[in-house]
C-alpha cells in the first residue's frame, strides 16, 4: 500500500532522517516511535504527501482512501461538529448518512449542534476522530490511516473505543501509520519503526 | 493513486455554503473594509476641500485607490484560519480538485467583500461629487474589478498564509498585479464621467477577469500547497 525507499528529511539544516526503507503492506499497523523532534510528524506528513520540503528519496502510495490526523484539528470553530463533519465528507466522498453514528461513537451526538468554540479541548479532538469512523465506514478497498498522536487529549474509554477501530480496520486489510507516546491497549501485532538514530 | 472522486457539484456547492456561512457568523471580515472604504471617503473632502467640482474630478481615483486598499486588507485573513486550524490541509489531501476548491474560495470572498463594495459604491460615489451620469459604470468597474482584485488577492493570501507578519509582504505581492486594475477601472469611470464612451476600459477589464478566474486559481493552489508545506 505505502513502499518508501531511501527516505531522507531534513529541516532547518538538519538531517531527521536518512535513507529509510519502509513497506507498509495491506493489514499492517505501524507504530513510529521516536523522541520529540525525531521526526515522527514530518514523516507522517511526508507519508500524506502535505510536506516535500527538504525530502529525498521516493514515496509511492497506492491507496484509495487516505486519511490524515494531524496536531491542527481541521475543524472550524464557528460551525457545529455535524456541519465540520458534513464538509468532511463532501471533500472526502464519504456517506453524510454516517455522520450521526459517527458523532455517536465520539461521544459527541448531545453536542452536535453546538458551535465547536464552545466545546472542550478534548471534545474538540473527538470531533476530529470522527472523520476515522465516517472513513471506516466509507469501506474502501485499500485504505491508508496516518494518525498522529490520535489519543492525545482522549479519555480512557475513548482510547480503548478507538484502538478497538483501529484494530478493525487492520483486521479488514487496511492499514494505519500512528505516532503516540502511550502504550497502546491492542492484542493485534504492531510494527515498530524507531527515529532518533540520525541525531 | 486513484482515490474515487466524490460528487464534485455537490462538494463544490457544499464548499461555497460553508464559506458563506462562516462570512454570516463573523461579519466582522465584511464590515471591516466596508467602515474602512466610509472613513476614508469621508477624510477626502475634509483633506482636499470640498469645492464640488475638484472633489468630482478627483472622485475616480479616489474611488478606486481605496476600494484596491479595502481589498487589500480583507485579502490578507483570507486563508490564515483555514490555516491555523487545519482545515487546508484536509482540503490539499482531498480528493477532489483543488483548482476549483481555489476558485470557490476566491468566489465566496468575492462574494462577501467586493460584493456589499460595489452595491455601497454608488454612495461613496456621491459622497464625493462624482456625477450621477458614470454611477453604472462605476457599478460595473467595481463588480468587475473586486472580482480581479479578490482572485489576485487570493494568490498573495495563499503565498503567505504559514508567515507570521505577512501583512507587508503580501502588499508587495499583489499590489504590482492590482495597477493595471487600478488603471483601467478608474480610467473607465473617469471616461463615464467626462461623457466618453468607457466600453473599450470595461471590455480590458473583462478580459482580464476571465484571465484571473483561469489563472488565478493555479497560483492559489500552488501557493497553498508551499505554505501547508512550510507550516
Amino acid at each position: 500500500m505505502l513502499a518508501v525507499r531511501g527516505l531522507g528529511l531534513e529541516r532547518g539544516g538538519r538531517a531527521l532522517l536518512a535513507g529509510l526503507d519502509l513497506d507498509i503492506s495491506s493489514g499492517q499497523m505501524v507504530l513510529i516511535e521516536g523522541p520529540n523532534g525525531s521526526g515522527k510528524t514530518t514523516l507522517l506528513r511526508s507519508l500524506a504527501g502535505l510536506s516535500r520540503l527538504g525530502l529525498s528519496g521516493r514515496i509511492d502510495a497506492q491507496c484509495d482512501e487516505l486519511l490524515y490526523l494531524g496536531h491542527r484539528a481541521g475543524i472550524k470553530q464557528l460551525l457545529t461538529p455535524r456541519e465540520n463533519l458534513a464538509w468532511a465528507c463532501h471533500s472526502q466522498g464519504w456517506n453524510p448518512a454516517h455522520i450521526d453514528s459517527a458523532l455517536e461513537r465520539v461521544g459527541l451526538s448531545g453536542r452536535a449542534d453546538l458551535f465547536c468554540q464552545h466545546l472542550s479541548a478534548g471534545q474538540q479532538r473527538r470531533v476530529n476522530l470522527a472523520r476515522l469512523y465516517l472513513s471506516f465506514d466509507a469501506q474502501r478497498e485499500r485504505s491508508l490511516w496516518l494518525l498522529d498522536e490520535p489519543f492525545t487529549a482522549i479519555d480512557r474509554g475513548g482510547v480503548a473505543e478507538l484502538a478497538n477501530t483501529m484494530a478493525q480496520q487492520v483486521r479488514r486489510g487496511g492499514s494505519v501509520v500512528l505516532t503516540s507516546h502511550q502504550d497502546l491497549p491492542l492484542d493485534i501485532p504492531l510494527r515498530r519503526v524507531v527515529l532518533g538514530g540520525a541525531q | 493513486m486513484s482515490l474515487p472522486t466524490p460528487s464534485l457539484a455537490a462538494f463544490l456547492s457544499a464548499s461555497l455554503r460553508r464559506q458563506l456561512l462562516l462570512a454570516y457568523r463573523r461579519p466582522v471580515d465584511t464590515i471591516n473594509p466596508l467602515l474602512f472604504f466610509l472613513l476614508v471617503v469621508t477624510l477626502f473632502p475634509l483633506g482636499i476641500g470640498p469645492d464640488p467640482a475638484q472633489l468630482a474630478e478627483f472622485a475616480p481615483g479616489i474611488l478606486w485607490i481605496v476600494a484596491l486598499l479595502a481589498s487589500l486588507m480583507a485579502a490578507e485573513g483570507m486563508f490564515r484560519q483555514d490555516y491555523e486550524d487545519g482545515s487546508l490541509e484536509q482540503l490539499l489531501l482531498s480528493p477532489q480538485p483543488l483548482y476549483l476548491a481555489s476558485l470557490t474560495y476566491s468566489f465566496a470572498h468575492w462574494l462577501v467583500t467586493g460584493v456589499p463594495l460595489t452595491l455601497l459604491s454608488p454612495l461613496f460615489a456621491t459622497m464625493l461629487q462624482l456625477p450621477v451620469a458614470a454611477l453604472p459604470v462605476l457599478l460595473a468597474s467595481m463588480a468587475l474589478g473586486t472580482a480581479i482584485l479578490s482572485l489576485v488577492g487570493s494568490i498573495g493570501a495563499a503565498l503567505t498564509v504559514s508567515l507570521k507578519r505577512g501583512g507587508m509582504l503580501i502588499s508587495l505581492i499583489i499590489v504590482p498585479l492590482y495597477i493595471p486594475v487600478l488603471i483601467f477601472a478608474a480610467g473607465a469611470v473617469r471616461f463615464a464621467a467626462e461623457g466618453f464612451d468607457p466600453a473599450p476600459q470595461l471590455l480590458l477589464l473583462a478580459g482580464m477577469l476571465s484571465l484571473s478566474v483561469a489563472l488565478a486559481p493555479f497560483a492559489i493552489s500552488a501557493g497553498l500547497r508551499i505554505s501547508v508545506d512550510a507550516g
